[in-house]
């Protein structure tokens, strides 16, 4: 079996893994990180959202093979040692940015790129980017207020 | 998933040899079509062969009248790319809009030529502005790259390395998506440059494919209202629950005076 080794969420991670074994099955299986949720497995929902290099991708539609000698981030990796959370998962629960819950790992780590990379987006840059991120509670309104207080601190 | 051998190889001659040995192989781009189709046990490679590590791949400049793209660059690097915002806008704009971040962070251009899917938005870029699809072993003309539905002029162990673009006078792309994945219905790309002026319809048909009356109307006049009572025939479009080839025909005819428009 292929053996991959990885930065996740700043420890230095090896693990062997099947060549289909998929990034998130990776995280919540074997590494118990199941903070990063599967909602389709189809590449539809964006719930298993994860960073790879600073960038939001699907860890359903990643092998974790691919993410040999790559930097990953989980909703796990946000907040700080002491508990603090980070702007954009305070501002989800300052106003209100979820319901069930099921969704908001990955709407919180893909708002948190859009921050990063573009700390001024307004509402309607906000609502292209969740794109690929459902939510079956909020009908977005509160998910898009917060990422918009979350980027005018301009830190993601 | 079936299990399946993996290799990443460091250069491009590395990768088509690893292809040659592997018959029943395939190589993995970003992955954002190959592993849903193979989730869903439509394609069962005996071994993967990832791009992902090869320079050869990589990297978007300017030589001459042509933009050169990596098959290897990303939809997400070439929407933010400088050089293509400068070069050919419409280009950036239509990467910009393929599915949503995540996949755009991942899927490239290579990998979407290859793939060919009816409703994807690169084939009609490439097509309408008469690119050159460049592999590890030739040239291949647009007009000769594109063979019908997910099928393309490339053999099975035939790596795209790049994509040259001539540079247009003028092109834009307009695109009515299907609001959940955001592939086109109908998209349609329209260039007019150095070989006239091109028209490609890509969700309409079986195949991403000109347009013989869109065309011939814009060469008279390049102007949307040139567009005015041309009709597009629903003959051969796609009939299926998200639209009526019919509707698809009216479509290619609203999005092309869109296109036109935005064209200035
Ligand atoms: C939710 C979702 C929404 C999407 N929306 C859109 C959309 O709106 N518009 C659109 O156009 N597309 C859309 N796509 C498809 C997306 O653009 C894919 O990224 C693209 O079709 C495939 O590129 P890839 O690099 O991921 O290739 P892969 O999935 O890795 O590979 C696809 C095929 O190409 C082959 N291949 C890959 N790279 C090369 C190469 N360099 N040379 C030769 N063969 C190669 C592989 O062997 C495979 O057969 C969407 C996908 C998803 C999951
Ligand atoms: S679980 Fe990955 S996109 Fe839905
Ligand atoms: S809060 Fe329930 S799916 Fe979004």
């Amino acid at each position: 079996m292929p053996a991959i080794s990885l930065k996740l969420n700043g420890r230095s991670v090896t693990a062997e893994v099947e060549a289909r074994t998929l990034l998130v099955e990776l995280l919540r299986e074997r590494l118990g990180l199941t903070g990063t949720h599967v909602g389709c497995d189809t590449s539809q929902c964006g719930a298993c959202t994860v960073h790879v290099d600073g960038r939001s991708v699907k860890s359903c539609t990643m092998l974790a093979v691919e993410a040999d000698g790559r930097e990953v981030t989980t909703i796990e990796g946000l907040a700080a040692a002491d508990g603090t959370l980070s702007p954009v998962q305070a501002a989800f629960r300052e106003h209100h940015g979820l319901q069930c819950g099921f969704c908001t790992p990955g709407m919180v780590m893909s708002a948190t790129e859009l921050v990063r990379r573009n700390p001024g987006a307004g509402e309607r840059e906000i609502r292209e980017w969740l794109e690929g991120n459902l939510c079956r509670c909020t009908g977005y309104h509160n998910i898009v207020k917060a990422v918009q207080a979350a980027a005018q601190t301009g830190r993601g | 998933m079936q299990n399946f051998g993996f290799q990443k190889p460091r250069d491009l001659a590395a990768a088509v040899a690893a292809a040659k040995k592997a018959p029943e192989g395939k190589y993995l781009g970003g992955g954002q079509s190959l592993l849903p189709v193979m989730k869903l046990g439509l394609a069962a490679p005996s071994e993967l062969i990832a791009l992902s590590g090869l320079a050869e791949l990589k990297g978007v400049r300017v030589e001459g009248k042509e933009l050169v793209i990596g098959a290897g660059t990303t939809h997400a690097e070439v929407a933010a790319s400088a050089e293509v915002k400068k070069a050919i806008p419409a280009l950036a704009d239509l990467a910009g809009h393929i599915g949503d971040p995540q996949v755009r962070n991942r899927g490239t251009l290579g990998g979407s030529l290859a793939h060919d899917d009816p409703s994807a938005d690169y084939p009609a870029a490439v097509l309408a502005l008469g690119a050159t699809v460049v592999t590890d072993r030739r040239r291949i003309a647009a007009d000769a790259f594109f063979q019908g539905m997910f099928q393309t002029a490339l053999a099975p162990d035939e790596v795209i390395t790049a994509v040259r673009f001539p540079l247009p006078e003028k092109a834009a792309y307009a695109k009515f998506p299907h609001p959940a994945s955001k592939f086109a219905l109908v998209g349609v790309f329209v260039a007019r440059g150095a070989g006239g002026v091109r028209v490609a319809v890509t969700g309409a048909g079986p195949s991403v494919h000109r347009s013989a009356p869109l065309e011939k109307a814009l060469a008279a006049r390049f102007a949307p209202e040139a567009l005015a009572g041309v009709a597009v025939p629903a003959g051969g479009l796609q009939n299926d629950p998200f639209g009526s080839a019919e509707y698809r025909a009216h479509l290619v005819a609203v999005m092309a005076r869109r296109a036109v428009a935005a064209c200035g």
